[in-house]
């Protein structure tokens, strides 16, 4: 009994990355029905950003947390403007084949640049450090990376439900022509929701490095699972993708321990598709 | 016996009731029109006959079958085709291929289903737009498109929403008299319009609806007679016109 | 009726297309070089396989990114038939068609039931289930894969030691097949059908078409030509291992060629191998070394331009031209 629920807070922890993860693409999708193929890639940016941060100036990943968000929300607005922006009216497919080729061309600028070794950095803050709480153990780093999650899918949510600029965005993803008209800058809001997308996984990526390594394949798997959490919970919807991260974390979890750890990949899929034949629009979708 | 039987047919959108109970029938090698005002219904019926939409209650029987809740496409092969209120142009195939789709129907022979489909496009003045593509099409040649489409497929009912809505005088009389021409062939029609002038000089039977439920169903004469008909649907005015014996071309 | 006997101008051409391709391998500068026919092959390849999803995302409309799966139960029909059964290739190869058939007709149906981005997000998770599935299947290999024994060379085995000649010709076998059948497809009824599913499903379906029976036919077909062409790819690399046939990136490449060639066209998927496979090739084995990556990155960004640019593909970028010369053309002779 005490394995299990130690095999489910470790699912949990790592669902709420997920989540995290997955809330950046949920916006963009929700927003714009635009399915960022990079966004995976972002993460990975994110990671070596803050794992240079750490290897040559010596700061923490706990900090170098900010810059990663700030880097990559800049590398999402500008996704946006030199890319995004061109393939709205095209077929639905343009923008995925197009952030398709981005993630390739970063993914392969950082295997040139940085080779395809794993990085890892040692001597973080919270690298190996434990609380054991009711006989389970917390690992300091996971929990900090799940902490940071909930706060910041909490913040966006809060932005996109009960400010004025979510409120803005919610018209903008309704109709655009119709916010046009009430004087919302639609182009400017989606620069933004672009931009705070790519900071949360940024966020996500800046803290990573305490427990994870880093190298240029990192970033694919991450995007698959962020796809299937936002497709899980449902169009745009932040609650159901961050349910939908807890569910994928803890299956991942179970599937990985009681079956076999290559069966961990099996089981989030599977989960996936079980919702979707259930619910063709998600746990939360209409 | 009828070709087609509306028996009791019930849609509801949630609260709202769209059809409410709603029978008639149309005899073989009838025009029968469906009229009403906006939001009557017409087109909810339409979609309840042609498979569509589910009908929580009631019965559809084309040709003596039951086909109430039978997928769209089986009830075309049955022999009832309609056309889209709305046009649905096949956009990115030309306008002889969308006649094409509708002619393969009765044929698997490429050059059978030829022969048909310049037919159809000659029955309905589109020989010219033959191949041009169905999405860069003027409104009225859509419109034409859905019929020829529709005819392609040798249908023994043919359902026409509103094809003759926005024509002009002459344009509406042309595709009265195609109406005409195709029922003399032996096609039995079930019309909707908006406009009734339309669609009175050649209905044998009309069939009014206003507010989910018929409220009417008589030869044309006695339906612009009809003290309901006229209150529901036509306003005073338009039925003193109408009374007075005033026909043509509708002026709003 | 006019066009229905007489071959038309475009088969003319097609016919003349592979009359030069057959008589290539003759010319000496290209048989003599090792890597200009790998790269025909390539080309020929890697258009039939487009031409295969084409079929189904193409003409059908439906955005499958689980061709992968297909590619690979074909690579492992001919590879399970040599490596694992010691015989020959080909009953492998037929039984891999007709189970990739069965498999696809299975996923397809109730993926069909979700659309937009729900449905290619499942035709990923599909990959990646299939993927990790055959890691850990030990009676296809696992992890390590099937490796070729070394077997006599000829066209019983198919296979080919010295020379690529053979290969070549198998490719352009499978080139003459696959876009036979899309040519035949496209002038028949279920060709019609498939377009216009793809344009609309509901008006289709008023018109008497069985949508759903047409997209899982159109499926069966793409998914057992897309294994036909796996079992290519296995009998010319002469390995297999799951990352190398079953992979969302290798699922990607049937998407890309065909829509960067333009989908939806017989002309298409032959246009974007065309360009896109020597690009490749050449980039790889000009910048290969500079640290690795650099060929993909060059690519990467060709498939952003392209897709900004000119969505309806390469052919999109030809039939621009052609407009332009014939209206040059036709200013010309009006000044003359």
């Amino acid at each position: 009994m005490e394995t299990f629920a130690q095999v489910v807070l470790d699912g949990l922890l790592s669902g709420m990355v997920y989540a995290l993860v997955a809330a950046g693409l949920c916006l963009i999708w929700g927003v714009m029905d635009v399915i960022n193929f990079a966004h995976g890639e972002y993460l990975m940016i994110a990671m070596y950003v803050s794992y240079w941060l750490g290897f040559l100036a010596n700061i923490d990943p706990v900090v170098s947390v900010i810059a990663a968000g700030v880097f990559i929300f800049i590398i999402g607005a500008l996704t946006y403007l030199l890319i995004i922006r061109y393939t709205v009216g095209k077929p639905p497919l343009a923008a995925l084949l197009a952030t398709f080729g981005l993630a390739m061309f970063l993914k392969n600028l950082c295997l040139n640049r940085f080779s395809p070794n794993f990085l890892i950095l040692s001597d973080t803050w919270l690298g190996g450090k434990t609380f054991q709480l009711g006989g389970l153990i917390f690992p300091a780093p996971q929990l900090a990376a799940a902490a940071l999650a909930l706060i910041v899918v909490g913040l966006v949510y809060l932005l996109i439900n009960s400010t004025r600029f979510g409120w803005a965005v919610q018209a903008t993803a309704m109709d655009r022509e119709a916010a046009e008209l009430m004087g919302i800058d639609t182009e400017r809001i989606y620069i933004l929701i672009f931009g705070i997308g790519g900071a949360c996984v940024g966020i996500a990526g800046g803290i990573m490095p305490s427990y994870l390594a880093v190298h240029p394949e990192v970033g694919s798997l991450f995007g698959l699972i962020a796809f299937v959490c936002v497709a899980m919970g449902g169009f745009g919807s932040i609650p159901g993708a961050f349910l939908a991260g807890l569910l994928v974390g803890v299956a991942e979890a179970l599937a990985g321990f009681y079956i076999a750890p290559v069966f961990k990949y099996i089981a989030v899929f599977g989960l996936y598709l079980a919702v979707v034949f259930l619910r063709p629009k998600g746990i939360f979708g209409w | 016996m009828a070709l087609l039987e509306v028996r009791e047919v019930t849609k509801k959108f949630g609260q709202l009731v769209a059809n409410d109970r709603i029978s008639f029938s149309v005899e073989e090698g009838s025009i029968v029109g469906l009229i009403g005002p906006n939001g009557a219904g017409k087109t909810t019926l339409f979609n309840c006959i042609s498979g569509l939409f589910k009908p929580e209650g009631g019965q559809v029987v084309f040709d003596g079958k039951d086909i109430t809740g039978e997928p769209p496409y089986r009830i075309a092969r049955m022999g009832a085709v309609r056309t889209f209120q709305v046009v649905r142009p096949l956009k990115d195939m030309s306008v002889l291929e969308n006649v094409l789709v509708g002619a393969f129907l009765r044929t698997s022979d490429r050059g059978e289903a030829l022969t048909r489909a310049e037919e159809c496009l000659r029955l309905c003045n589109l020989t010219a737009y033959r191949d041009r593509m169905a999405g860069d099409l003027p409104i009225g040649g859509k419109k034409r498109l859905e019929m020829a489409r529709a005819l392609a497929t040798g249908p023994r009912l043919l359902m026409l929403d509103e094809v003759m809505a926005g024509l002009n005088t002459t344009e509406l009389k042309a595709a009265l008299d195609v109406i005409l021409r195709l029922r003399d062939s032996g096609i039995t029609l079930m019309v909707v319009e908006h406009v009734m002038e339309g669609i009175m000089p050649i209905a044998d039977k009309v069939v009014v609806l206003d507010g989910g439920t018929k409220i009417a169903e008589d030869i044309p004469a006695r339906i612009v007679r009809d003290e309901r008909v006229i209150e529901a649907y036509l306003g005073a005015k338009y039925g003193r016109r109408l009374k007075n014996g005033t026909q043509g071309g509708s002026r709003d | 009726m006019m066009n229905t006997k007489v071959i038309d101008l475009k088969d003319a051409l097609w016919l003349l297309l592979l009359a030069v391709l057959a008589l290539l391998p003759l010319v000496p500068f290209v048989s003599g070089s090792f890597f200009g026919m790998h790269v025909l092959i390539l080309v020929l390849l890697f258009a039939s396989m487009a031409q295969a999803w084409n079929i189904i995302g193409g003409y059908c409309g439906q955005v499958s990114f689980g061709h992968s799966v297909f590619f690979g139960i074909g690579a492992y029909g001919a590879g399970m038939a040599v490596v694992t059964y010691g015989g020959l290739p080909w009953g492998g190869i037929l039984a891999g068609m007709v189970l990739a058939a069965v498999v696809a007709v299975i996923i397809s149906y109730p993926c069909f039931k979700l659309t937009g981005h729900y449905f290619a997000i499942a035709t990923f998770a599909i990959v990646e289930i299939f993927n990790r599935a055959f890691l850990v299947w030990e009676w296809v290999g696992g992890a390590l894969g099937l490796d070729y024994p070394v077997i006599e060379e000829g066209l019983a085995n198919l296979m080919w030691y010295e020379t690529k000649e053979g290969y070549y010709y198998c490719a352009l076998g499978l080139f003459v097949i696959v876009f036979g059948i899309v040519r035949w497809l496209e002038s028949h009824r279920f060709g019609y059908y498939m377009r216009a599913v793809r344009e609309g499903q509901e008006t289709a379906e008023s018109l008497g078409v069985n949508s759903t029976a047409v997209k899982l036919g159109a499926m069966a077909i793409s998914a057992a030509l897309a294994a036909l062409c796996g079992s290519f790819f296995v009998q010319y690399n002469l390995r297999v291992d799951p990352p190398m046939v079953m992979s969302l990136d290798m699922s990607m490449k049937f998407v890309l060629v065909t829509i960067l060639g333009g989908s939806g066209t017989l002309a298409g998927p032959l246009l974007g191998a065309a360009v896109l496979i020597p690009l490749q090739e050449y980039t790889r084995a000009f910048w290969g070394g500079l640290g690795g990556g650099v060929d993909l990155m060059i690519f990467g960004v060709l498939i952003i331009v392209i897709v900004i640019k000119e969505p309806a593909g390469i052919i999109g970028i030809l039939a621009g031209i052609g407009k332009s010369l014939a209206r040059r053309g036709g200013t010309a002779q009006g000044g003359a």
